[in-house]
């Protein structure tokens, strides 16, 4: 990491893992990554399978606890805390095999996360205070921009296990995004995408940061989609960070090749 | 329980239609127990074994607060209006907090041990409280709530077909006359001077008054069988109501609260719901005061409301079973199935009694049970998950 990188980093990080590791018995899943990530980042974890990527995202919103080191989101020490309280603080995920609340329809997944920020309690719900009503409205025409924001307007009712893969992806950003997060981390959201789709994709998330601001840090296998979409990449393998750096940088490290075993990068 | 009064000589299908309210209105009471057992299920994936407990906790409370208001065991002179609501408030909130309590206390260190440890705390617990609860609680002479307490105790009757014509206008002629010889009896006894024996003509109109009376008695029911009625009692009534009036607002608190959906999100996947940002402890404390206070509920209007009953600490054994096997039945995990589940249970129960096998009424339960289990074991509302391949 350059200096400049380093000073930037101090000032307005919005991400810092400092030797971050954590240990499955006597396994090192992840060892030693440190990286921060800037405000408006867009920002690739990729590696091969097994490298410890989807447990970085775990120690990140605090459904494992790091053996070492310190996760920090801006100046709060994330080690230790609830992942709801992670979630609160703003940082939302989706996941690599998803996990749609299936039964539900898919405006009311999005719904459910939107209520995090709601403030009127159940009492007041219940006895049909206005401003409850008022408050549920607006956590509803929420929902539905974001779904609109992803392209699954036309899908709002019905129930999320029966759409196809690439839009239940689709809406588990869209649900994430509804906790109105600062950091958006997302699991290998291409996977098992058509180009067209992850094309589309691509422009869907570059607009999560334009036109949102959120910050986006993401798992990718798809090479071309992270090369293509992401500024800043940072390459793990077995468990270990092997290379940083834009896309042309890491496109050329011998490492990171031999970690791919002669694939393409 | 209720339908002890109602054993039937015989299969007779001019009481079925009251046996099926009958069993519509006891059904109601297991279903609101049974909403306890799913919801838990729902979120925890956990047979809350000391629901039951909680239940009978709950009918306990009810009694004290009673004999708080009306004095131990002493009719009451008159009733407060107020009296029932608030011994319905506070086997509510006695209940809730009974399964707050357990839920901290015994589930929730042990919710990330493998699942059999916690049915074991469950079966444990309910253990427990049924003989620890013997130490603490007056068992013997088992009370009940002073059926005083209660000014419902009278029943209502409905006419599904109403009694033939002749046989009524029969009825209400007789009741007439042994209203007129009642008063002509009455009207010469009093003339009658105290201590001394009433003469031949009173003796006549007295013998004329019972005359007429049995007369009467019998046009009656001679009329009344003619029609086919269904009679509850005012208690049991006023219990299905502030049943289904307490699932309406569950139903609205689940569907449209952000702790009911915080609720639906927990049952479907902890783990995302937490990464969502919802506070699964919390959800869980929720969802355990929403199922023990309906539970405190139902402890409260069958104390009260069934006439006869007696509460011990295994008060709420059978009827936790029951409840419990209600949920199974319409697919545990799964909220309308459990209501559904329950009335079902009920009427189960009722017709069995219709078919004059009332002494197996308890039995049916476990029959429903083993039929669910080995034909449509996801429940009839539940879907069975499917293993994909």
């Amino acid at each position: 990491m350059g200096l400049a990188e380093e000073v930037r980093g101090l000032s307005q990080a919005v991400l810092t893992l400092d030797k971050a590791t954590i240990r499955f018995g006597g396994l090192f899943a992840v060892r030693d990554v440190s990286f921060s990530i800037q405000s408006g980042d867009l920002f690739g974890l990729i590696g091969p399978n097994g490298a410890g990527k989807t447990t970085c995202f775990n120690l990140i919103t605090g459904v494992y606890k790091p053996t070492a080191g310190v996760v920090k989101f801006g100046d709060t020490v994330l080690n230790g805390q609830a992942p709801n309280r992670i979630c609160e603080m703003g940082i939302a995920r989706t996941f690599q095999n998803i996990r749609l609340f299936s039964s539900m329809s898919a405006l009311e997944n999005v719904v459910v996360a939107g209520s995090l920020r709601q403030k009127s309690s159940f009492i007041s719900a219940l006895s049909y205070l206005p401003s409850a009503i008022k408050e549920t409205g607006e956590i509803r025409a929420r929902a539905l921009e974001l779904l609109k924001v992803m392209d699954l307007e036309d899908i709002a009712d019905v129930r999320s296990c029966d759409l196809p893969y690439g839009k239940q992806r689709r809406l588990e950003i869209a649900r994430a995004m509804a906790t109105d997060p600062t950091l958006l981390l997302l699991d290998e959201p291409a996977a098992g995408m058509n180009p067209q789709e992850s094309e589309q994709l691509m422009r869907t998330v570059r607009r999560i940061r334009d036109e949102f601001g959120k910050t986006v840090l993401l798992i990718e296998h798809d090479m071309k989609f992270v090369m293509n979409l992401c500024e800043r990449i940072v390459v793990l393998d077995h468990g270990v960070e092997i290379a940083s750096g834009g896309p042309a940088e890491i496109r050329n490290n011998p490492k990171v090749i031999e970690a791919y075993l002669g694939e393409a990068v | 329980m209720a339908v002890d009064h109602l054993f039937a000589a015989g299969v007779n299908f001019g009481s079925l239609p009251a046996q099926v309210v009958n069993g519509i209105l006891i059904g109601s009471l297991y279903a609101l127990i049974a909403l306890g057992y799913t919801m838990v299920y729902g979120v925890l994936r956990l047979i809350n074994f000391a629901h039951g407990e909680v239940y009978m906790l709950g009918a306990y409370t009810a009694l004290f607060v009673s004999w708080l208001i009306y004095g131990n065991q002493v009719a009451p002179v008159h009733t407060f209006w107020w009296a029932l609501p608030t011994m319905l408030l506070a086997s509510m909130t006695v209940s809730a907090l009974v399964g707050v309590i357990l839920e901290r206390f015994a589930y929730r260190p042990l919710r990330n041990e493998p699942r059999i440890a916690s049915l074991i705390t469950a079966i444990g617990l309910s253990l427990l409280l049924q003989f620890g609860g013997q130490l603490f609680l007056p068992v013997a002479p088992p009370p009940n709530i002073n059926a005083k307490v209660n000014p419902y105790s009278d029943s209502m009757t409905f006419y599904l077909k109403p009694p033939a014509k002749p046989l009524a206008d029969k009825a209400s002629s007789l009741e007439a006359e042994a209203t007129a010889t009642e008063k002509a009896y009455n009207e010469a006894l009093s003339g009658v001077p105290s201590g001394e024996e009433p003469g031949p003509t009173v003796t006549a109109l007295r013998n004329n008054y019972f005359e007429a009376r049995n007369a009467y008695e019998e046009a009656k029911g001679a009329a009344a069988n003619s029609g086919v009625s269904v009679t509850i009692p005012k208690g049991q009534l006023i219990m299905f109501v502030v049943t289904m009036f307490l699932m309406a607002i569950l139903r609205h608190l689940v569907m449209f609260t952000k702790q009911g959906r915080a609720m639906r999100a927990v049952s479907h996947d902890f783990d995302s719901a937490s990464l969502m940002g919802i506070n699964v402890n919390s959800t869980v404390t929720f969802t355990f005061i929403l199922g023990s206070a309906l539970a405190g509920a139902g402890a409260m209007m069958s104390a009260t409301f069934i006439s006869g009953v007696k509460i011990d600490t295994f008060y709420g054994l059978l009827p936790g079973v029951k409840a419990f096997v209600a949920a199974v039945l319409g697919g545990i995990g799964n909220i309308p199935g459990a209501v559904l589940g329950g009335l079902l249970m009920g009427v189960a129960e009722s017709l069995v009694i219709w078919v004059g096998w009332g002494d197996y009424k308890d039995a049916v339960a476990f029959l429903i049970l083993i039929g669910v289990l080995m034909f449509r074991p996801g429940g009839l509302l539940g879907s069975a998950k499917v293993e994909k391949v």
